[in-house]
């Protein structure tokens, strides 16, 4: 939801985003009109619409005169690879940082890793939706 | 030049309006376009009151001028009959009604919409028939609230008008007002101290301190401008070197100062390095120590005179 860190239009962004990462939103489906994002999210409509049309200038979403906006083709994979850069510095770096502080050591880290894994791949089913 | 630009829909310039001794605006300068809507925040006497006065014709300036959609309104119907003001304690005739306070604001609003008025009458459940003066605290709000909507009056100032109202009143009250202003872009100036509830609704703050400007910004330039650093106090103090520091708390070894400034993600990093936690200022918090530290500044002033003499 939205909190008081960043600018809410980036934050409305990121929200569009994370639809369109975990495929809520589908590639060339239409998102819901800025004026909706303002009511739901209860925000001013001229920063609902800021943050839409950063998403816009980025070529995530596309405007077709008269209907609405959509979902450009090719856009997650686009925010995937996105994401996947972000991911390193935030959250391997602070990771890794706050695993030297514990005295854990790389190998131990690793081994924990695939530890997680097999413990996410017995829950997973309960988790998805 | 033969391009005259589109006036401003409010425009001061060196607006100074003295009671008796006191100064309840300070050569005040602001300038606010059309269609968007405004936060005007400020403690009680800080001068909001008086500024809505000063543009909706209901005073006079002592010198300066203010200027709506680029006229005077003082004495002037042609601008008045545009503006729309819900004061906090609104008056209406003895005898009236809300139904009689919903016909003559009707006549009165070019704009009116008894549709959304009847809506609204609705959702506040409003006693139509039952006199004004019969009517509870939150009930005489929801009337002034109703007007302010249903008006859509091409300014409107909300002066506090939300006292009585319980929460789900005013959510119903900021909810229907984003919508509507989404349908129907205008000019609304809200006034109000739960900074909190209307922070998100804001597209621009004005912050007004002992009768002068302290504050004029776009919500998002504010947002993330500030922010709290806390931890061992000797590391809180290294990281905040350098910058503007609002507010300052400790507690034993342990420091939390509200410090100015966006943080980069180097910067966070660092302050995760320093074993720092970093909470975000919400824009209630912001007015406080912004308005605490002019006075901070005015007092420390007044005792430099007071060395001085």
């Amino acid at each position: 939801m939205i909190d008081d860190s960043r600018p809410i239009f980036l934050q409305i962004a990121e929200l569009i985003e994370n639809d369109i990462v975990d495929g809520a939103l589908a590639e060339e489906s239409q998102v819901p009109s800025t004026n909706e994002f303002a009511a739901f999210y209860r925000i001013n409509p001229a920063t609902a619409a800021k943050g839409v049309n950063r998403l816009v200038d980025d070529g995530i979403l596309y405007k077709k005169r008269g209907i609405g906006m959509f979902v450009a083709a090719g856009a997650r994979s686009r925010l995937l690879a996105q994401r996947r850069d972000d991911f390193f510095r935030e959250y391997v770096q602070p990771m890794t940082r706050e695993a030297r502080k514990l005295g854990i050591s790389t190998a131990q880290l690793t081994e924990m890793l695939h530890r997680t894994e097999s413990t996410s791949d017995m829950t997973e089913g309960s988790v998805s939706r | 030049m033969n391009n005259p630009t589109t006036p401003a829909a409010i425009e001061l310039r060196q607006v100074t309006k003295t009671y008796r001794d006191a100064k309840a605006l300070d050569e005040v300068s602001l300038r606010l376009e059309g269609n968007r809507i405004y936060g005007l925040l400020g403690r009680n006497g800080a001068g909001k009151t008086t500024l809505m006065s000063v543009l909706t014709g209901q005073g006079f300036q002592t010198s300066g001028e203010a200027l709506v959609f680029g006229q005077r309104p003082y004495e002037n119907d042609g601008v008045l009959s545009r503006i729309c003001f819900i004061r906090e304690s609104q008056k209406y005739p003895d005898d009236f009604n809300a139904r009689q306070a919903f016909k003559s604001a009707s006549l009165f609003f070019k704009q009116w919409d008894q549709a959304f008025a009847d809506q609204l009458v609705e959702e506040f459940q409003l006693p139509l028939n039952r006199r004004i003066k019969k009517l509870s605290r939150g009930q005489l709000s929801a009337v002034g609230v109703i007007i302010g909507l249903a008006s859509r009056a091409e300014i409107t100032f909300f002066d506090e008008p939300y006292l009585g109202l319980d929460a789900v009143a005013r959510q119903i009250f900021y909810d229907r007002l984003v919508e509507d202003f989404a349908a129907h872009p205008r000019t609304i100036i809200l006034s109000s101290h739960l900074i909190d509830e209307v922070a998100n609704l804001l597209e621009h703050v004005v912050l007004i301190d002992r009768g002068r400007i302290i504050m004029d910004d776009d919500a998002e330039a504010i947002r993330g401008t500030a922010v709290t650093v806390a931890g061992n106090a000797s590391a809180v103090q290294s990281f905040a070197a350098g910058r503007e520091v609002l507010h300052r708390e400790s507690l034993g070894s342990l420091a939390s100062w509200t410090v100015e400034g966006r943080m980069t993600n180097a910067e966070r990093a660092e302050a995760a390095e320093l074993g720092l936690e970093l909470a975000p200022v919400s824009l209630q918090q912001l007015v406080v120590r912004k308005t605490m530290a002019a006075t901070d500044a005015v007092v420390d002033t007044d005792s430099e005179l007071e060395v001085l003499k």
